[in-house]
């Protein structure tokens, strides 16, 4: 329902919008403009996305995201210290954040989620400090080549469209240290 | 430096598969069956683009857009964001389908290489769909209470778009 709620505003301000302003006419065409749109952007993203996806799947067979899994493990332990007994939860996260860096998303979540189950366990109903932890992480995107981007900006005729990549690891580098941050300072200051 | 990310893609493809082979992988096959998951994803996608694409382009020639940041441009301009992006990182924590419709807009608007153009890129990149992520993890694991979680997570998202428009300002 929720985006049903968002997408209904956003057409109506539009309206309105463009009432108040005496663009009615430049909205009509918008409408036709927009779903075409999204055709053109689909036809002209699906190469790299596709290729992708087919290199990072090759990366996965390999056994790439079970390196990672490990080479994190102790920086995980960490950042969870309630569960850095709990062999089992701590091999669901640090799956979770090596399938997360490769973009795979649709491996990450359901790892993601086993280890939220099992830490809501101890605090039924109640989000504790570790489980605030992994939801922070999964809401900020670590993501090493992000393919969907590279996609829009291929369709957009761009000719190097990964030269972003050096930005993108900052800006999510930044992002994460300060969700993790932010994440640590409430766990001490947090009074419910 | 642009050597190196102009060889970048190649270097990675090769890499990947030299890897691949050594490990006894079927690259081959592979890189099929992972294409057809890049199909899925689009197929999933389609949908929602064109409505949320419609809708954003309505919300581009109505003005709307434009009214919003004038109205927000004073605090954008002083966390060093463009105005422009305003559209962008509203719907950016909601609904991964419309940033994506919103980014894509701009970077075809302004050009791909164009400060705005890249600034939506790299907060597309580096960002997440924060509140549905957080729907899917409470769901999945009952939580009522959620604490901080949200206010932690979206101090991480403006994080992240100050950081973007930071970064491309920084590298180009």
């Amino acid at each position: 329902m929720a985006m049903a709620i968002i997408w209904t505003g956003m057409v109506c301000i539009s309206l309105l919008c463009a009432a108040a302003t005496g663009r009615l006419e430049v909205l009509s065409a918008a409408t036709l403009e927009g779903a075409q749109a999204a055709v053109e952007l689909c036809i002209s993203m699906a190469g790299v996305l596709c290729l992708w996806m087919g290199i990072m799947e090759v990366m996965r067979r390999a056994g790439l995201a079970d390196k990672i899994a490990k080479l994190l493990r102790p920086a995980l332990r960490r950042l969870f210290p309630d569960f850095a007994e709990d062999r089992e939860v701590m091999g669901n996260i640090a799956a979770n954040v090596s399938a997360n860096l490769l973009g795979l998303g649709n491996a990450a979540t359901p790892l993601g989620l086993e280890a939220a189950r099992r830490m809501s366990k101890r605090s039924p109903g109640v989000a504790g400090d570790s489980l605030c932890m992994l939801v922070v992480c999964n809401t900020a995107s670590i993501q090493l080549i992000p393919t969907t981007v590279a996609g829009v900006r291929m369709a957009a005729g761009c000719a190097t469209p990964f030269d972003i990549l050096p930005a993108v690891w900052l800006a999510s580098a930044i992002s994460v240290t300060v969700g993790i941050c932010a994440a640590k300072i409430c766990a001490r200051v947090w009074r419910d | 430096m642009n050597l190196f990310f102009a060889m970048l893609v190649p270097l990675i493809i090769t890499g990947v598969a030299l890897y691949g082979m050594s490990r006894r992988v079927d690259v081959y096959n592979a890189l099929i069956t992972g294409a057809t998951g890049g199909l899925e994803i689009l197929y999933r996608i389609f949908p929602a683009l064109v409505g949320l694409l419609t809708a954003v382009y309505m919300l581009r020639a109505s003005g709307a857009l434009d009214l919003a940041a004038v109205a927000l441009g004073p605090v954008l301009d002083r966390l060093g964001l463009p105005s422009e992006t305003v559209g962008l990182m509203l719907v950016r924590p909601i609904s991964g389908s419309a940033a994506l419709g919103a980014g894509a807009e701009l970077i075809s608007t302004y050009g791909p290489d164009s400060y705005i153009g890249r600034t939506a890129a790299v907060m597309l990149g580096s960002t997440e769909t924060t509140f549905y992520t957080i729907a899917v993890y409470f769901g999945a694991a009952g939580i009522r209470r959620t604490r901080y979680a949200v206010p932690a997570a979206l101090c991480a998202d403006l994080a992240g778009f100050m950081a973007a428009a930071f970064a491309v300002r920084l590298f180009f």
